[in-house]
């Protein structure tokens, strides 16, 4: 594997770190309205992931940050082409950063309401809009010659691309709620376990449908592995939500999240974003990359650090690792689950 | 205006609006890791009530910086998106590491900090805050070595076939005297901004509720915070004359625009203020000290120092026809606001530390006022510390290598741009009401008086959302 390779597999692992991990804060802030019902409920959901939201969202500044070093091109046009997309998704990240830190900072009722709302939509917004940019890199822009991005928003509202929004919207979703099934304790427990019971079916179906269709596309034969084990982690997962495992479903969306993230970059390679005008014009990791000189530095940080900031981050939800309950209800009430 | 002149104009008011937060973060970390110290060390319960009240407005800080951050990730390949191909094989790897090093350990430990008060012990508890302020300045090494590197290209190549700098030494781009100097500057700038910040917040409790139980605490944090800003302030004048220095000889167009040179003198004069139109067509008056200029820009006080029209005639035979000059009235006076602001704070300080010597208490509502400015003036002072550097940077984007008008997208069309920048600033103009009112509400706040309750395994009681 030549250097290119293995900085496209790295930036394949910072996306699928991103989305493992910020899949379940978007699924715990959209699930937000629909388990909290108190106002002190909703700020015990919140607590799930107030102390990791930001450690998960670096992994997102990390893979752009790669992008850009390793292969400048890829950076350039990914993000100026999708414009209005990162447009939005920056905005409700913003949005949602922000009322993380100050709904619980005002006196009054509607103060907190607000902010709850506005990180209920911070939250939905990018869960589905990722969807909808990994679909439509996936199917290809019209790219001339230069890598110049010829066409208008218009490229963006294919179907394909919009199933792909709904994906990430279930999956967080899904996700989202068997976190919440780990970290929270009695009655949200409950409603959290049953919620994802109803997700479960429905994510299977645009999974499915989504994977067919990109593979239909762009498949190769390990796509279809790959894609297949996505599903049958998520009939898994869906299985184990049923009987009450919820903690080893939780670690089967993570393989979800893996495997249809693996199967987007498998099915882009050796492209990063294709050219829909004429595939000579495709970027492909050979043409987008940057020196080898770059990227041996970038190796050598990486191999050194990731392993550093994956220790404490995993440190860091070992240390959170305690259930949030209601007072008065017992914590830990409900089916015991070996803590982690 | 056109697409050229709207990104330009977003990123100058994003990147100024993200550095409204960065240089607090940086310098608060260290302020709330010292009274955190100085209560794991003491059991001062005062010391905890400061880290506490302070490190909540830290908090908010905090996240506004990180929030307005991820824009600037993004908008190089957004906006600038043959720049970003040009430089990305330099300028990548900076912004990489810094994300690897220093971003995932800010905010992987303030989510400690904030959500571990019980549990996490005292020892393991502070060394959070630690790392969190290490981070910020990992953080601010890196960004301003990717910065330098646009002021002062070193270490690469240029490749014709690819038409685009390559990376050749990385040592020399992390060791560019540009960038030593420019954290050096930077980083006192950041604790003078933060010293002003303890010095004005705590002046201003004493102002409200001079005569609560916490009056003792905060005047003690007040002359805190004066020591700080006093040191950061000689910090940043050493800094600041061996950064003229470098850009003189680096950027010599750049010192002349700071100064509105048109004529190359030796000795030169450094005019404080100037009435007049700075075109160099004529001056109605200016007062003028004989030599500094000379010893700012050359460490001697009968140095030569080029003029304007001396340059722009040296580049237009090195680089082709063209205009090389900065907007002059924009560099002449940012740079001397960026000095001005400063040391009126600075200034502030020292008197405070005069008026509160051996017990004393201002009583002088004058003073209080002076003390609630200084907190914007440091803020003030670094906005026009960067607008110089970037305004006088320009037409260059990297200097000499690529001009600004080639470093836009060509495919995002000016309305694109347009409808971004007024989201942006809409966005940023309300978090900023917010963060501020907030900020003031905190602010006011009494002083924790109590230990925490002890948790009861629901809800984290100090500082939960
Ligand atoms: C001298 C310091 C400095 C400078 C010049 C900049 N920043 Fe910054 N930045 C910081 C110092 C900093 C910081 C102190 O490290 C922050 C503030 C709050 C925080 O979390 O880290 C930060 C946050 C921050 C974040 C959020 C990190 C997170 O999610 O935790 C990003 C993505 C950037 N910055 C990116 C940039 C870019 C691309 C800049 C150039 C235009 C830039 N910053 C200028
Ligand atoms: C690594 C850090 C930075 C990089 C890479 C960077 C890069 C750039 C770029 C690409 C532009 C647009 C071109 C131009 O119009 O000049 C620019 C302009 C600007 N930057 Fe920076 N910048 C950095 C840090 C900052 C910071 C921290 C500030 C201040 C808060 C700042 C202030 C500005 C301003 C005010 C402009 C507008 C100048 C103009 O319109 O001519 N920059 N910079
Ligand atoms: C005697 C006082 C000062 C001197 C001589 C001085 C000098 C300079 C110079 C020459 C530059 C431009 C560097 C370049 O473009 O290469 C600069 C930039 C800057 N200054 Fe100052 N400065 C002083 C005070 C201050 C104060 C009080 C602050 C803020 C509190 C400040 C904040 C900044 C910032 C943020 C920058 C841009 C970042 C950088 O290039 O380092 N400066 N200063």
């Amino acid at each position: 594997m030549n250097l290119a390779d293995l900085w496209f597999v790295a930036i394949a692992v910072l996306w699928t770190g991103y989305f493992f991990l910020e899949g379940f804060d978007f699924g715990v802030g959209m699930l937000l309205p629909v388990l909290g019902r108190t106002d002190a409920e909703r700020g015990a959901l919140i607590n799930t992931i107030g102390g990791v939201w930001d450690g998960n969202e670096v992994w997102l500044v990390v893979a752009a940050g790669a992008t850009f070093a390793a292969f400048p091109l890829w950076y350039a046009t990914m993000f100026s082409s999708l414009y209005v997309p990162f447009l939005v998704i920056l905005v409700a990240l913003i949005v949602r950063g922000v009322a993380f830190e100050f709904r619980g900072k005002g006196e009054t009722q509607r103060w907190r309401t607000t902010w709850e709302r506005l990180l209920v939509g911070g939250s939905l917004v990018p869960a589905v809009l990722w969807g909808v940019v990994f679909g439509t890199i996936v199917r290809g822009l019209p790219l001339d010659s230069e890598h110049h991005h010829r066409g208008g928003l218009g490229d963006l509202l294919t179907t394909h691309a919009l199933v792909g929004g709904l994906v990430t919207l279930t999956l967080f979703l899904l996700h989202g709620a068997l976190f919440l099934c780990l970290r929270t304790a009695g009655e949200l427990r409950v409603r959290a376990r049953r919620t994802a019971t109803w997700i479960a079916p429905l994510t299977l179906l645009v999974v499915t449908v989504f994977l067919a269709w990109t593979q239909a596309q762009r498949g190769t034969t390990a796509t279809a592995v790959i894609g297949a084990l996505a599903l049958l982690a998520l009939i898994g997962a869906w299985a184990l939500n049923r009987t009450r495992r919820a903690g080893a479903g939780f670690v089967f969306t993570g393989a979800v999240v893996v495997a249809v993230t693996a199967t987007l970059f498998l099915s882009l390679y050796p492209a990063v974003l294709p050219s829909t005008i004429d595939p000579a014009y495709d970027l492909t990791v050979h043409n987008a990359r940057s020196t080898d000189y770059t990227l041996v530095i970038m190796t050598w940080a990486a191999g050194i650090f990731l392993p550093i900031v994956l220790a404490y981050q995993a440190w860091t939800y070992w240390v959170f690792a305690r259930r949030i309950g209601m007072g008065g209800m017992p914590a830990g009430s409900g089916q015991a689950e070996a803590p982690r | 205006m056109g697409q050229l002149d709207l990104a330009r104009w977003q990123f100058g008011i994003t990147t100024v609006y993200h550095f409204f937060f960065v240089p607090l973060t940086i310098g608060m970390a260290w302020v709330v890791a010292g009274f955190e110290t100085a209560w794991v060390r003491t059991g001062n319960p005062s010391y905890r009530g400061l880290t506490m009240f302070f490190g909540r407005l830290f908090v908010i800080i905090f996240v506004l910086g990180t929030v307005t951050g991820i824009v600037q990730e993004f908008q190089f390949g957004m906006n600038w998106s043959e720049y970003s191909r040009f430089v990305g094989d330099v300028f990548g790897a900076p912004l990489a590491f810094e994300g690897l090093l220093a971003f995932f350990l800010e905010s992987t430990f303030i989510g400690l900090w904030i959500f571990g008060w019980d549990r996490l012990g005292p020892r393991l508890h502070l060394a959070t805050i630690y790392l969190v302020a290490i981070g910020s300045l990992v953080s601010a090494f890196f960004i301003l070595t990717a910065n330098s590197w646009m002021q002062h290209p070193v270490g690469f190549v240029f490749d014709r076939a690819e038409r685009r700098a390559e990376l050749t030494d990385f040592g020399a781009v992390l060791t560019n005297s540009t960038t030593l100097v420019a954290v050096f500057h930077t980083v006192s700038a950041a604790f003078l901004t933060a010293g002003a910040f303890v010095l004005g917040i705590s002046a201003w409790q004493l102002w409200r509720r001079g005569h609560s139980q916490d009056a003792p605490v905060f005047r003690r944090a007040a002359r805190a915070g004066m020591w700080m800003t006093l040191v950061a302030g000689v910090a940043v004048l050493v800094s600041g004359h061996t950064q003229g220095m470098i850009m003189t000889q680096q950027q010599p167009m750049k010192m002349a625009a700071a100064e509105a040179l048109y004529h190359t003198e030796q000795p030169a004069a450094f005019s404080l203020i100037t009435i007049g139109n700075l075109d160099g067509s004529r001056e109605v008056w200016s007062l003028k000290v004989p030599g500094l200029l000379s010893f700012l820009a050359t460490g001697s006080f009968d140095g030569r120092v080029e003029g304007i029209y001396d340059l722009q005639d040296r580049y237009v035979q090195q680089f082709g026809p063209g205009d090389y000059r900065p907007v002059i009235p924009v560099t002449y006076w940012t740079y001397r606001l960026m000095i001005g602001c400063g040391a009126l704070a600075v200034a502030i300080a020292a008197i405070g530390l005069w008026l509160t010597r051996r017990g004393r208490q201002p009583s002088n509502p004058w003073f209080h006022r002076a003390a609630v400015a200084s907190i914007v003036l440091p803020l003030l002072a670094n906005s026009f510390g960067w607008i110089f550097t970037e305004m006088g940077r320009q037409p260059w984007i990297v200097w000499g290598q690529m001009r600004t008008a080639a470093g836009v997208s060509p495919t995002v069309g000016a309305g694109t741009v347009l409808t971004s920048m007024i989201v942006f600033t809409l966005l940023y103009g309300v978090l900023a009401a917010v963060g501020v009112l907030l900020l003031r509400r905190h602010a006011a706040a009494a002083l924790a008086s109590e230990e925490p309750e002890p948790e009861d395994g629901e809800r984290p009681a100090t500082f939960a959302y």
